[in-house]
Order: C-alpha cells, then sequence, then structure tokens
C-alpha cells in the first residue's frame, strides 16, 4: 500500500479459509452421516465410500490440472468409455498367454491411449486456437461414439474367465486391510500435488491460468503447458479406467456417463478457480469425496430419495460457488 | 438522467457536444462543490490516509500530487463514493453526505476519470460511452443519436476516432481519450481525473488541457492527480502535496515551482534526476537489426545498438515503437535480419531471444509483466524458473535468496515476503519487472516506458539501474513517450513516426524539438530548419 516497509511480522496473514472449506465441508458432511445414520462411520461404509469415489477421485485430479491452466475438458467421461473398451479387447485378443503379464500390457495400453487421447485435445486446443469447451464438447461425442461403435450397440466384456479372476483383486484387493483404488488415489493425489506445487512446470501451470499473456511476455512455452494438461488428465483417466475394469469386467456405451460434470463439481468444491490461475489437488480430492459421501448418507438415509442425489448434488456444486464468490468478497 | 436537479450553469446535461461554454466569469464568492472533513481511510489497521480536509471550489483546477502510496488514489476514490472514510466526512454543496457507492456520486454531479482503462474491448466506442445510459426510441437502442453525440464527444478532445470502432481496435491513447469522453457525458459539478495523461502524447495532453480549461471556465471543480509536475505546474490553480497518507501543504500553484512539488512530495532534496551517462565502449554492435518488417508495418526498420549504449527510441503513442521491438523479441510477427554480436540469430518464441540474451520489458505491467494475484517471489521467477530447479522441484530456499537479493539490488520496498505483485505500488511493481528480468542476465535490456506510473524517488532509481546496466557493457533500449527521458538518459535517440524510423539525434541534438518534429512530422513555423548533423534515419 505504501513505499514505506512496516515492520509487520508475516505471521499477521489471515486463515486461507478457501483452502480449508472443502475439508470443513466434508467434516460436517460426516457429522450429518452419523447422525443420520451412525453406520456411517463404520470402518467398512467409510472404506466404501472411498474406493467407490476412486474414479471421479482421479479423472479431476487431471481435471484440476486443465482447469488451473485456464482450459476445460468434458471428453473425460467417453475417454473413460473407450479407454476402457480397447483395453478389455486388448485383453480379449490373448496376445500373451500369461494372464498376469496380458493384464500388466492392458494397463500399458490404457496409460498410452489416454495419453493420446488427452493430447488429441490439447493440440487441438492449442495449435488448433479453439475454446476447449467446443473441443471436447467434440471429442466426447467421438469417444462415445467409437465405444458404441466397438461394442456394436451392446457391450465389452472381458471373455477369459482367468483373465477376469486375475485382474478382479486390483479393485475389490487389498493391501494391510486398505483396498488398492484407495492407495491409487493417494498416490494421485500426493503426485499431482507435488507436480502442481513444487515443480517448474507446476508453476508455469498456474501462471499460464493466471495470465497467459504474463507467462507469454516470460518467456513460457503457454502452447506446450496447456497441451501437457491435458496429457495428464489422460493418463489419470487411463489410472481411473485401470481400476474400474476389474469392477465390472465389462464396458458399455453408458459408461462413464456424466463423469464429466462429477469430475469438474469436484475440482470446483475443491476450490481450484474454474477461470484458472489456482488449483488445489487435495481440494479436488476432498470434493470427489463429498459427492461420494452425500450419495452414501443419501441411500443410508429414508427421508430423501435416492433419486434425487443428482439434484444435490447440482445444489452443492451452486453453493460451493457462492462460498468462493463469499470468501473472495473485498474486505 | 433527466430528472438531474442541475447545480447552475456548472452541471453539464448528458448531450454534452450541444451545450455552448459560456464564458461567463468565474462564480467568485462560491463555496466549495466537494470537501473532506478530517477525512481517514485505514485498511486492515494500516493508516493509508489521515486527517485530510481539503476544499475542492467550482471554476478550480485544483492538483493533488504525491508519490504512489501517498494516498491520493484512495482520497480519489473516497471523493467519487468508491470507498467509505474510516473517520470524518464528506460534504457535497456544503452538505455531509455519505456516498455510499459511485452511482451515488454520480447523481450527485461527481465523476471520476479512472487511470486504468475501463471499457468493454468488444463494444463499439458508442456503445461504451452510452453502456448503461443508453438512448433509447421507441423501437429501442437509438443507434445513430449515440454515434453522433459520442463523435461529437470526442471531437471536443480532438480525438476523431470513428463511434462505431471497436474499442479494441483503439491505441491505448484513443482509449483514454474514450474514457475521459465518457465520464464527461454524465451532468458534471466536479470531474477527478487520475493521471489522464499517462498514456497520451503531447498533442492529445494539450486537446485535454484545453477541455480543462473549458471546464473551469464553466465553473466545473476540477482535481487532477498527476506525476509530471510541469503539467501541474501548466493547468493547476492549487496544488495540494500528500505524503505517506498526510496532508503536506496547499498552495496556490503560481507560487510553486516544480523542483518545490517535489521536494515536498519526497520530504527530502532530489539531487539531478538524471544519473551521469555511463562512457561509450568501443567494440562492433551488441544488437543490429536489418530490413526488419513487422506485420502492418509500412516499411523495413534498421537499426544498431552498440554495447554500454542507452539508445532512446521516441515517437508518439502508436508510432510502432513497441510493436517494433515486440517483434525483433519474437512477441508479434515480423521478419528480418538480425545479428547479435555479429552472427546471425533467429528468435521463433520469445524464449529464444532470452536464450540469446535479449530481454524486453513491456510497458503494460499490469497485463503482461507480472501476475498481479501471485506473490513477488513467483513473479520474479517466473521467467528464470529453469535456474531454480533441483531434481524435479523448485528450489525455495533459492527462491526466497534470489527475493532477498532482488529486494536489496533494486530497493523494492514490500512489508512483508509474501506480499501480492498487485499490493505493490507502481514503482516497486516495475522494479519488481526489472528484477525478474535481469535473473535472465541479459546482454541486451529493452525497457518500454520505463517509468510510467512511477513516482518521483523510484524514478529516479530506476534511471539509475539503467545507467548502472550500461555501464556494466549491457546495452540498453529505452522507449519512452517522455521527452525528458530521452534527453536526460540516453546516448542516442531514434524517431518513429507511423511505423517508420524517421530520424537520428545524437548527443546535443537530442532537443525536445528535435524529437518532436520528426516524431509529429511538422516542423512549427518558428522552428530553425533541422540540423545538419542530424543524419536521416537509413531506410
Amino acid at each position: 500500500m505504501t513505499d514505506t516497509a512496516l515492520p509487520q511480522p508475516a505471521k499477521a496473514r489471515p486463515m486461507d479459509w478457501g483452502a480449508i472449506a472443502p475439508f470443513l465441508a466434508l467434516g460436517s458432511l460426516a457429522v450429518v452421516g452419523v447422525i443420520v445414520n451412525t453406520r456411517f462411520l463404520s470402518g467398512d461404509n467409510l472404506v466404501n465410500v472411498i474406493t467407490r469415489s476412486a474414479f471421479i477421485a482421479t479423472i479431476a485430479a487431471g481435471q484440476t490440472f486443465v482447469i488451473t491452466a485456464g482450459g476445460l475438458d468434458l471428453s473425460v467421461g467417453a475417454m473413460a468409455a473407450f479407454v476402457s473398451g480397447v483395453t478389455i479387447l486388448f485383453l480379449n485378443s490373448g496376445v500373451i498367454a500369461d494372464p498376469a503379464l496380458l493384464i500388466a500390457a492392458a494397463m500399458g495400453v490404457a496409460l498410452v491411449l489416454g495419453a493420446l487421447c488427452g493430447l488429441v485435445n490439447g493440440l487441438t486446443v492449442t495449435l488448433g486456437r479453439i475454446e476447449p469447451f467446443i473441443v471436447t464438447l467434440g471429442t466426447m461425442g467421438i469417444f462415445r461414439s467409437l465405444t458404441t461403435w466397438l461394442a456394436k450397440g451392446g457391450s465389452i466384456v472381458i471373455k477369459s474367465g482367468d483373465v477376469r479372476d486375475t485382474y478382479r483383486p486390483a479393485y475389490f484387493g487389498e493391501l494391510l486391510g486398505i483396498p488398492y483404488p484407495v492407495y491409487a488415489i493417494v498416490g494421485v493425489a500426493c503426485l499431482g500435488a507435488y507436480v502442481l506445487y513444487r515443480t517448474a512446470y507446476g508453476r508455469h501451470v498456474m501462471a499460464v491460468g493466471s495470465s497467459e499473456e504474463v507467462a507469454r511476455y516470460s518467456g513460457v512455452n503457454v502452447a506446450r503447458v496447456r497441451t501437457i494438461t491435458y496429457v495428464i488428465q489422460g493418463l489419470c483417466v487411463a489410472v481411473a479406467v485401470i481400476f474400474y475394469i476389474p469392477r465390472l469386467g465389462s464396458t458399455t456405451s453408458t459408461t462413464g456417463l456424466l463423469w464429466e460434470l462429477q469430475a469438474i463439481t469436484a475440482v470446483v468444491i475443491g476450490g481450484t478457480r474454474l477461470k484458472g490461475g489456482a488449483g488445489r489437488v487435495f481440494g479436488t480430492i476432498a470434493g470427489a469425496l463429498i459427492l461420494e459421501a452425500i450419495g452414501n448418507i443419501m441411500v443410508l438415509s429414508d427421508f430423501v430419495s435416492e433419486y434425487l442425489i443428482g439434484a444435490v448434488q447440482g445444489a452443492i456444486i451452486v453453493i460451493a460457488m457462492l462460498g468462493q464468490r463469499w470468501l473472495a468478497r473485498p474486505r | 438522467m433527466q430528472a438531474f436537479a442541475t447545480g447552475g450553469a456548472a452541471a453539464r446535461l448528458a448531450d454534452v457536444a450541444d451545450v455552448t461554454i459560456d464564458a461567463a466569469p468565474k462564480a467568485d464568492v462560491q463555496g466549495p462543490v466537494i470537501e473532506t472533513e478530517a477525512v481517514s481511510r485505514a485498511f486492515g489497521g494500516v493508516v493509508v490516509l489521515s486527517d485530510i480536509s481539503l476544499k475542492f471550489r467550482p471554476g478550480e483546477v485544483h492538483a493533488v500530487i504525491g508519490e504512489n502510496g501517498a494516498g491520493k488514489s484512495t482520497l480519489m476514490k473516497i471523493l467519487a463514493g468508491h470507498l467509505q472514510p474510516t473517520s470524518g466526512r464528506v460534504l457535497i454543496g456544503g452538505e455531509p453526505i455519505e456516498l455510499t457507492g459511485p452511482a451515488e456520486a454520480e447523481r450527485r454531479g461527481i465523476v471520476l476519470v479512472h487511470q486504468e482503462i475501463l471499457l468493454a474491448p468488444d463494444l463499439t466506442v458508442a456503445q461504451c460511452m452510452f453502456l448503461g445510459r443508453e438512448l433509447t426510441t421507441r423501437l429501442g437502442v437509438d443507434d445513430r443519436a449515440m454515434n453522433a453525440k459520442a463523435a461529437a464527444a470526442l471531437a471536443r478532445l480532438g480525438c476523431h476516432v470513428p463511434p462505431t470502432a471497436r474499442v479494441n481496435s483503439l491505441s491505448i491513447a484513443n482509449r483514454q481519450l474514450v474514457q475521459i469522453a465518457r465520464a464527461l457525458l454524465t451532468p458534471h459539478k466536479a470531474v477527478i481525473f487520475d493521471e489522464p495523461t499517462a498514456s497520451l502524447t503531447p498533442v492529445e495532453a494539450g486537446a485535454l488541457f484545453q477541455l480543462i480549461g473549458e471546464l473551469r471556465q464553466s465553473g466545473v471543480a476540477v482535481v487532477y492527480i498527476s506525476h509530471r509536475l510541469e503539467e501541474v505546474k501548466a493547468i493547476a490553480d492549487v496544488v495540494t502535496v500528500l505524503r505517506d497518507g498526510k496532508w503536506i501543504a496547499t498552495r496556490p500553484a503560481a507560487s510553486l515551482q516544480p523542483v518545490e512539488m517535489a521536494r515536498l512530495m519526497v520530504g527530502r532534496d532530489l539531487e539531478a534526476l538524471y544519473p551521469q551517462r555511463p562512457a561509450k565502449r568501443a567494440g562492433g554492435p551488441a544488437l543490429s537489426v536489418e530490413g526488419f518488417v513487422v506485420d502492418g508495418a509500412p516499411e523495413a526498420a534498421s537499426f544498431e545498438l552498440r554495447p554500454g549504449e542507452i539508445l532512446g527510441l521516441g515517437g508518439l503513442v502508436g508510432a510502432g515503437r513497441t510493436e517494433l521491438l515486440e517483434a525483433v523479441t519474437a512477441l508479434r510477427k515480423g521478419a528480418g535480419r538480425i545479428r547479435i554480436g555479429g552472427a546471425d540469430i533467429a528468435f521463433r518464441a520469445p524464449r529464444d531471444a532470452m536464450r540469446a540474451g535479449v530481454v524486453y520489458l513491456t510497458e503494460d505491467r499490469k497485463g503482461k509483466g507480472l501476475i498481479l494475484a501471485e506473490p513477488v517471489a513467483v513473479n520474479l521467477t517466473l521467467a528464470a524458473l529453469s535456474r531454480f530447479s533441483r531434481g524435479f522441484g523448485v528450489d525455495r530456499a533459492k527462491e526466497s535468496a534470489a527475493l532477498d537479493k532482488a529486494i536489496s539490488d533494486f530497493d523494492i520496498r514490500i512489508n512483508d515476503k509474501a506480499m501480492l505483485a498487485g499490493q505493490l505500488s507502481g514503482g516497486n511493481q516495475q522494479k519488481l519487472l526489472l528484477a525478474k528480468m535481469m535473473l535472465l542476465d541479459p546482454r541486451i535490456v529493452i525497457i518500454d516506458e520505463p517509468t510510467r506510473g512511477v513516482d518521483v524517488g523510484a524514478k529516479q532509481q530506476i534511471y539509475q539501474f539503467i545507467a548502472r546496466l550500461a555501464g556494466e557493457g549491457r546495452a540498453v533500449i529505452v522507449i519512452s513517450s517522455e521527452m525528458n527521458e530521452l534527453i536526460g538518459l540516453c546516448h542516442r535517440v531514434l524517431v518513429m513516426r507511423g511505423g517508420r524510423i524517421v530520424g537520428e539525434l545524437e548527443g546535443a541534438d537530442i532537443t525536445e524539438q528535435n524529437i518532436v518534429m520528426r516524431a509529429t512530422g511538422v516542423s512549427d513555423a518558428g522552428a530553425q530548419a533541422p540540423d545538419a548533423n542530424i543524419r536521416d534515419a537509413h531506410a
């Protein structure tokens, strides 16, 4: 404010409510959960909620990068279905006899395909200079349609019972009493937070989302930074797919339907600014957990029909935005 | 709007262009239009304005000067209803009024012309000027009437952009003029100008001063904020000096020389504003640009820059100076031969230029230079982030050490290292931008408008930094619209007009008259023929 440097302790900074809000919301939701049904806080139920949130949480972690850099990816749900379909077809091809090796190779296929799908999105947005909303709306249709075509309008199922049984523990299995998908969430979140907060690339992501012009005038390769966020998003979708396939062992044209909306909701609830510049990876994970917990509480409770889950989740995103606006108000 | 109660001859109606200015003598014994009584303002415990009592009288141009952070902008925002005082009160027409917002202030005839450009870029000039107060007929908006009135209002400022032009197609200077014209469409008894000439050339500023003279004649109270003390001296009747949020002096402008104003603002005597020019160095050119064509420019430009040299680039706003050097550093499209130290080089992206040791410091500090919403340290290291990487991560300790060094090297004044760039004053932002680009250790430094919106004290420091860079053997290009800067700082000055380099001046030939003649392309009647020593630019 003034040019004279006043001696002012650095500690005097106000608490960053924006960062804490999603966790407070998650905490109060847990209280509501217990009031509704004491079973909510049981170990089994909590683990169940977290495990079920794994798909949205990992995808939303990737979406955090895209949104922080000022983009948007609407294609993630359709991409998940497409990657999942191709991966199952690879499993069915039986090119490798050993089921474990085949599954490992299939995971590699999923990751490469996810990265490629992301690359297509990213390059179209940056080189084509087209709004990400339009680009990913287009690819959403393409991925969804390709899946339906591959499934010939029906479903793609893992044929070999052997493969299915070998792969099954990836979703249902546990290590030290905790299901593997929970480790996936923690791993993706920690890696994502490290990349976004601690690396030069992460700093560039925030800079590009905050002010593309400043980034350009600072010699940052804006197009490359943006493109890579979409590749990260593709990889996150692939990770989600890797845990999704063993759950049902099949893909249909409705796999991943509306996941994009849930992922974007999780990101926004988590405190990431929708217009870019400020990303919160752990907030996003909290957001995904909030969405799943709401569904779970509604199933456990008797007063609200679970058919209204979508309405409640929709209300939550609007309330989260109002909260953000309120926290960001000039004081 | 029609219901606006006119406060005498002072009020002007929305059809500003139709009103003839009556040359009636100034109302002499009238009370102040607006006054502050012991007004103070604090932000979260920090007092930025304390106990200010001022009177702004009709028919008087009252300049408020002070360094950045002196509290001028806060005071203006209180007068215009954007902020409420923490204590004290504002009186309009002698009555205490609580201004709840800018709309309330405007309703009472208090109009603020903002320093920043606040126009919707995709709308036309007329649409912007009448935004929120559109003229309508029974069938809808009356574009014809609005266009005509907008054009007439702009013409009074000597601005001849078509009212149907989109704002984003205008130069910054013209946007500023549109903004001024827009403010004056509101019926007004008091008009507050916040650094209106910051992006105007002398010609445009002249038209503005004439308009201010007309406002004064018609009995409007004019409040004028500026860093340009010569300008204040020329147009103000009364000058108030603020320093560190406190009132220092209010005196008739006639009795106050610019040197004295500067002394009151800074609170100490300024040594000579400009440092000694570093000695020239021998050797081949550090940078040579040959036949460089910027997209949209009428012809190719060529120039050379020697090591240890400060080369000025003068001309009117819109003469193509920024465009040329942005194109040379690959920030916009252009093509031509560039040699550094004699070797040919091509820049395909801005970072190529940076790697080759050529940096460009933008004139648009807030929009392109710094991320205002990010902390100072993040801004400092953004361009040179790879130097702060350890393994995959950013080395925070090294970054923090670099910030400490920048703070001491460039005298950046911050209260707290976690401060956001947007919380710094203009001068400190400019120092931060300098520090940021110097982390790249460039050999060639291009600084566009180095002291725009910067207070006197920081200005002097920035000149010293520039001289030091040249003294270290780096080559510096200074783009500036301030004549004094070119004259006081540069070894050599190139003047551009309409996208061409039209003249080159060196040493004693660098005079205001010589620069203006080439920049405007007109030699005024009294002017002598150009000196024989002035070479014409090699086209």
